[in-house]
């Protein structure tokens, strides 16, 4: 649910233009791929921070369990043998977790997954391990040299106003660049040759209005004039689409009688559904009718034909 | 036209009931595809899952013809169907299907032994001028550092962090310098797995910090490594004074020829990607950045290798090994093993991935 309406949504509207760009296969045919926006990004790398912050959580209080039930000494064999897991398990969470689900197959971190984002090669090409490394590589000055600054900082308090303001612009610098090009490349992108684009899954849908439906309604017997057709165009249609897959009664009634003006009909009530089945297909008949000849008419005021 | 023509006869695996179903000519160019692009979904889903054992030989064999079947039945309903829901799942299908059917990777342990067998060293080879450039800057900054101290001591406060001398200061008392040199005593070794794996994490830091800076036209990276090495110079002046050079040098060698040269590394392809932003030569800028990146993506996956060598060398060697002579000739006699490594692993293989790169732009 979420996903068609992020869907229609990037579909709209002049910014989404912006992060639109055409892949072509080696088929010859183009794909569509849309730039993840600014917001996505943030939001994925802020769920993973997340999630590596519960893991290292989570991964203390066993251990703490661990080291009290089975009163464990530090200075142990055992003990020591935890410390190092210990330091060498933090090191690969902060540097081999973006590895590790980026060079899945899926290429996305669970943050990416939940935003539907996922790592892409920019030509088109195959996403090499290399690329993947390099790009998380630069994560470290872009996210993790600032986060540990901040906190040495904050904790210690111990360096100066100018270093501050130093520390500052550089996380500004590196936290910012992904919106000073048209790409949203960070720096890590840029060196790698990857962006994140929108990898959404789309469910097959049913077909709208199918003979089926069609011949249980009581009286499917509206015939509509090519005249009355011309009034809408592809647009239209597509609204119209989503109104009856909505299957929301009070939508279907607005709509219903929306055509009904513009065609000079006097809406009746209780056939909303047949009456816009009905005109669904035969608009959609005489559109794919034209579409054969090469003539579109992408709205209501496309009046080329 | 307010209805289109039913198609009359059987399509073999189309069910002709839902045939008649279709009032549309584009809903009966559906309804024949619809199980292939369900197929499709089905085979693509397991792989994205990384469930690739649940595919069966039949499917695998068929997913690039189903691939490519999907992909001409997307460019046909672009232009006859105004089915919005249809296009928009064959839009996200063929897009899925794109990444796994191109994206195939080749398997880890492939690509590792790849790496191990010539990859790692043709990246070194690739990046000489700023291996020499990181050399000549770690020379220099040890030598700055050893003549900084040598003429003012008090240099040495300035350049070294209070906790990270642990007594190892000028005018420190010869005997306690001995100590530090020295193995540790017999029955706490187990303190020196924490040692080594906090060094190991620390360097790796480093060094993944020398490399990603390069981003800044490099200048951040030689900065960071001449303040290393100048560090370095400044310690070894100390023991020098004390009379304990060579046992210093010694001590330092057995880690410190793997430890530093995967240093100078880091730096010198973090340098790389600096050069290649600002002199892309005959490629555009982004092109340049990318080839020197990835480049020195693989040099870092060595550089990572060799620091784990290192500390595992550094906790364990370094301590258990007490003698001199037998510090200089782990220590020389890997740095020798490097080089050779380096300079003629995966030699014969230079020609055809030349080629294959050329062929591939």
């Amino acid at each position: 649910m979420a996903n068609s309406a992020a869907r229609t949504g990037r579909r709209s509207g002049e910014y989404a233009a912006k992060l639109h760009r055409l892949m072509v296969t080696p088929e010859g045919v183009g794909l569509n791929v849309y730039i993840g926006n600014a917001g996505a990004r943030a939001g994925a790398v802020v769920l993973d921070i997340i999630f590596i912050g519960l893991i290292i959580i989570a991964y203390f209080i066993m251990l703490a369990i661990m080291f009290s039930t089975f009163s464990i000494n530090e200075t142990g064999s055992f003990g020591s043998f935890l410390i190092v897991v210990s330091i060498i398990f933090i090191f690969m969470l902060r540097n081999a977790y973006f590895l590790f689900f980026e060079l899945g197959s899926k290429s996305a971190t669970w943050g990416k997954r939940i935003l539907g984002l996922r790592v892409a090669s920019r030509d088109g090409g195959r996403l090499t391990k290399e690329a993947v490394i390099a790009r998380n590589l630069v994560r470290e000055i872009e996210l993790f040299l600032p986060i540990s600054y901040l906190i040495t900082t904050s904790v210690q308090g111990v360096l100066s106003n100018y270093a501050v303001f130093a520390g500052l612009i550089w996380i500004c610098v590196f936290l910012f660049f992904p919106l000073f090009n048209k790409d949203r490349l960070r720096c890590g992108d840029l060196i790698a040759g990857t962006w994140v684009v929108h990898a959404e899954k789309a469910k097959m849908t049913n077909i709208v209005a199918s003979a089926d439906s069609m011949a249980s309604q009581l009286s499917s017997d509206y015939r509509f004039t090519d005249e009355e057709l011309d009034i809408y165009g592809e647009y239209e249609l597509k609204t119209l689409e989503k109104v009856l897959r909505e299957e929301s009664g009070d939508a279907e009634r607005a709509v219903y009688e929306a055509i009904c003006r513009k065609l000079g009909w006097v809406p009746g009530g209780g056939d909303e559904r047949a009456f816009l089945e009905n005109y669904y297909t035969q608009l959609r008949a005489r559109l794919e009718g034209d579409m054969r000849f090469g003539k579109r008419r992408a709205d209501k005021f496309d009046r080329q034909t | 036209m307010s209805s289109a023509g039913i198609a009359t006869g059987n399509i073999s695996g189309v069910d002709t009931n839902a045939m008649s179903n279709a009032i549309l000519r584009s809903d009966r160019f559906r309804i024949e595809r619809e199980a292939e692009w369900e197929r499709l979904d089905k085979i693509i889903t397991y792989i994205e899952k990384g469930r690739r054992s649940k595919i069966s030989d039949d499917d695998a064999l068929a997913l690039p013809t189903l691939y490519r079947k999907t992909v001409s039945a997307l460019s046909i309903a672009r232009e006859s169907s105004l089915d919005d829901g249809l296009v928009t799942y064959l839009e996200s299908l063929t897009l899925r299907a794109y990444y796994q059917v191109y994206g195939t990777r080749t398997s880890f342990g492939r690509w590792l032994s790849d790496f191990i067998g010539g990859g790692w060293s043709r990246a070194i080879r690739a990046i000489q001028l700023e291996i020499w450039i990181m050399l000549a800057i770690m020379v220099a900054g040890a030598v700055v550092g050893y003549v900084l101290v040598d003429q003012d001591s008090d240099w040495f406060f300035s350049l070294v962090p209070g906790g990270m001398s642990g007594g190892r200061v000028p005018g420190a008392d010869p005997e306690i310098l001995r100590e530090t040199l020295g193995g540790v005593e017999k029955g706490s070794n187990d303190g020196l797995s924490v040692f080594a794996a906090s060094l190991f994490s620390n360097n790796a830091g480093v060094g993944i910090l020398a490399f990603a800076l390069g981003f800044a036209f490099g200048i951040p990276t030689i900065l960071l490594e001449i303040y290393n090495f100048t560090l370095l110079g400044a310690m070894i002046w100390v023991f020098v004074d004390a009379d304990l050079g060579v046992e210093f040098i010694g001590w330092l060698s057995i880690h410190g020829t793997t430890e530093l040269l995967a240093i100078v590394l880091a730096g010198a392809a973090g340098l790389h990607i600096g050069r290649r932003m600002a002199f892309p030569g005959q490629k555009t800028h982004m092109a340049a950045l990318q080839e020197a990146g990835t480049a020195g993506a693989l040099v870092m996956v060595g550089v990572i290798i060799m620091l784990i060598m290192a500390a595992v060398l550094e906790g364990f060697g370094r301590q258990l090994i007490t003698g001199t002579v037998a510090r200089y000739a782990i220590g020389y006699g890997l740095l020798l093993f490097w080089i050779v490594y380096f300079v003629f692993a995966g030699r014969g293989q230079d020609v055809a991935q030349n080629k294959g790169m050329n062929n591939g732009e």
